[in-house]
């Protein structure tokens, strides 16, 4: 038997509410699949197993609030040994109803096409995605459709929900600027030769194949790193853990307000074609609100990159436990001495946040020079 | 075709980066991107929606006549009346 938890999706996350099933007792479960979804202050996410076996049953029912850590379903046939006399009942952190008898669920829905506001707000209102007919394009769900079915006016349900996202941001980032000393040291990188590549490599392709500039500072980030454990590590337990690979959690920001932090896996292993691919995926889920939890859990540094739009430097708060995080200012043009000569060339920004209990300003310094050269030779990427 | 014959077009685009927004109540004058709040990501896959619908892929130089919904209209009326009548009408992503 294994048990199956509640998952800590971040520093700040204490507790989260089962919203769904998706397989029920009895079900097969591999590796990686998605079984539940839970809300979360950053908004619903889906949950994946890490086990083979088959769901022996639930103990936490949709709409229950529990710690984390709380023991959601039982799977037999898992490698954790454990018993059903070992499992905690959940305890309910909030909410008006008390834990009903577990029944079986009915089999997983075909999934809906609905805009992540939408889905955020059927959540709040109660509403069924399953019954309802969409309104939108190509017959998505949309704000409107959720609150005709639910019979109600426009409230500030959505302020709530933001005003739990940045209480949850608040709490991260407190967390960080009161026990993480950090250092920043800030470097300007000609972006020339990144963005003549760009140009030449995305001439010969289709629209849905063309490689963004985030793509190379992501890669470049991931093999800088290569050479500096200490940057791509957690501090816990007061003592320096480094990780076995890349990956980098991407800042993304969302429409309604808020931002979250998805992860790429092993990103020093990967094709700039493939990074791309994986952060539209990434970006993409994150916008709709199909998050999974091990986008949430993997991250080993992050990265916070403006795009094009926005200022010219920025300086980041690192997220605990994580000891570094890196930030990319917008791509402006600017006069750059080239030889004994002033160009007009692309530049951008990198600044490093680190822990100083982690490293040091010199090795820093160090890597942002590894990272520089990286984005002046992209074929190295 | 005209113009205004393909603004429909520009807003279904819109519509499958942005789902949650009322593509009918966007300015046509005004930056689709100002309205939206899209970043690069949004308008990459903007640019890629319009290829899919229109079969126009827009070269990156150009990026910068997609604006506004009226000079993306403007764009593809111009790139589809190039084309002739080889490439087919633009289609629907509902067939």
């Amino acid at each position: 038997m294994g048990e199956f938890r509640m998952p800590s999706l971040g520093t700040d996350m204490v507790a989260g509410t089962l919203v769904e099933w998706r397989k029920k007792p009895g079900d097969q479960v591999r590796r990686g699949e998605i079984i539940a979804e839970v809300e979360t202050d950053k908004g619903a996410i889906e949950i994946e197993v890490f086990q083979d076996g088959t769901l022996d049953r639930i103990c936490v029912e949709p709409g229950q609030k529990v710690p984390v850590g709380t023991v959601l379903a039982v799977i037999d046939g898992a490698k954790l040994a454990t018993t059903p006399e070992n499992v905690a009942p959940a305890v309910p952190v909030s909410g008006p109803s008390p834990p009903q008898p577990v029944t079986p669920q009915p089999e997983a829905k075909e999934r809906v096409r609905v805009s992540p506001l939408a889905r955020r707000l059927a959540e709040e209102l109660g509403v069924a995605l399953g019954t309802l007919q969409g309104s939108g394009p190509g017959g998505v769900i949309v704000e409107a459709d959720i609150r005709a079915a639910a019979g109600t006016a426009h409230t500030d349900v959505s302020l709530d929900r933001s005003a739990r996202m940045r209480r949850a941001i608040a709490a991260a980032m407190t967390r960080s600027k009161r026990e993480i000393p950090h250092f920043y040291l800030m470097t300007t990188v000609d972006f020339g030769s990144a963005n003549r590549w760009l140009t030449e490599t995305n001439l010969a392709l289709r629209p849905a194949e063309r490689i963004l500039p985030a793509v190379l500072l992501l890669k470049a980030t991931a093999l800088a790193l290569l050479e500096f454990p200490e940057l791509n590590a957690r501090w816990e337990d007061d003592r320096l853990q480094p990780a076995s690979a890349v990956s980098i959690g991407v800042v993304t920001t969302l429409r309604g307000g808020g931002l979250v932090i998805p992860a790429i896996a092993q990103v020093n292993r990967k094709t700039l074609a493939g990074l791309m691919v994986e952060l539209r995926d990434v970006v993409g889920r994150a916008r709709a609100g199909r998050l999974r939890s091990s986008d949430l859990t993997e991250a080993t540094i992050t990265v916070s990159s403006l795009g094009e739009r926005g200022a010219d430097a920025v300086f980041p708060v690192i997220y605990p436990p994580q000891t570094a995080i890196v930030g990319f200012g917008s791509i402006v043009e600017r006069p750059w001495a080239v030889g004994e000569q002033i160009m007009v060339r692309p530049v951008i920004s990198v600044t490093l946040a680190a822990d100083h209990r982690a490293s040091d300003g010199h090795r820093g310094a160090h890597f942002l020079e590894a990272l520089t050269a990286l984005l002046q030779e992209p074929n190295r990427l | 075709m005209t113009s205004d014959d393909l603004t429909p077009l520009v807003r279904q685009a819109v519509a499958v980066v942005v789902p949650e927004a009322d593509v009918q109540a966007l300015d046509p004058a005004v930056p689709i991107r100002d309205q939206l709040d899209m970043d690069s990501m949004d308008f990459i896959n903007f640019v890629a929606a319009l290829d899919e619908l229109t079969h126009v892929a827009v070269p990156e130089a150009e990026y910068g006549r997609l604006g506004t919904l009226e000079s993306c209209a403007a764009y593809l009326r111009e790139q589809l009346a190039h084309r002739g009548a080889s490439a087919g009408p633009p289609r629907s992503r509902d067939g």
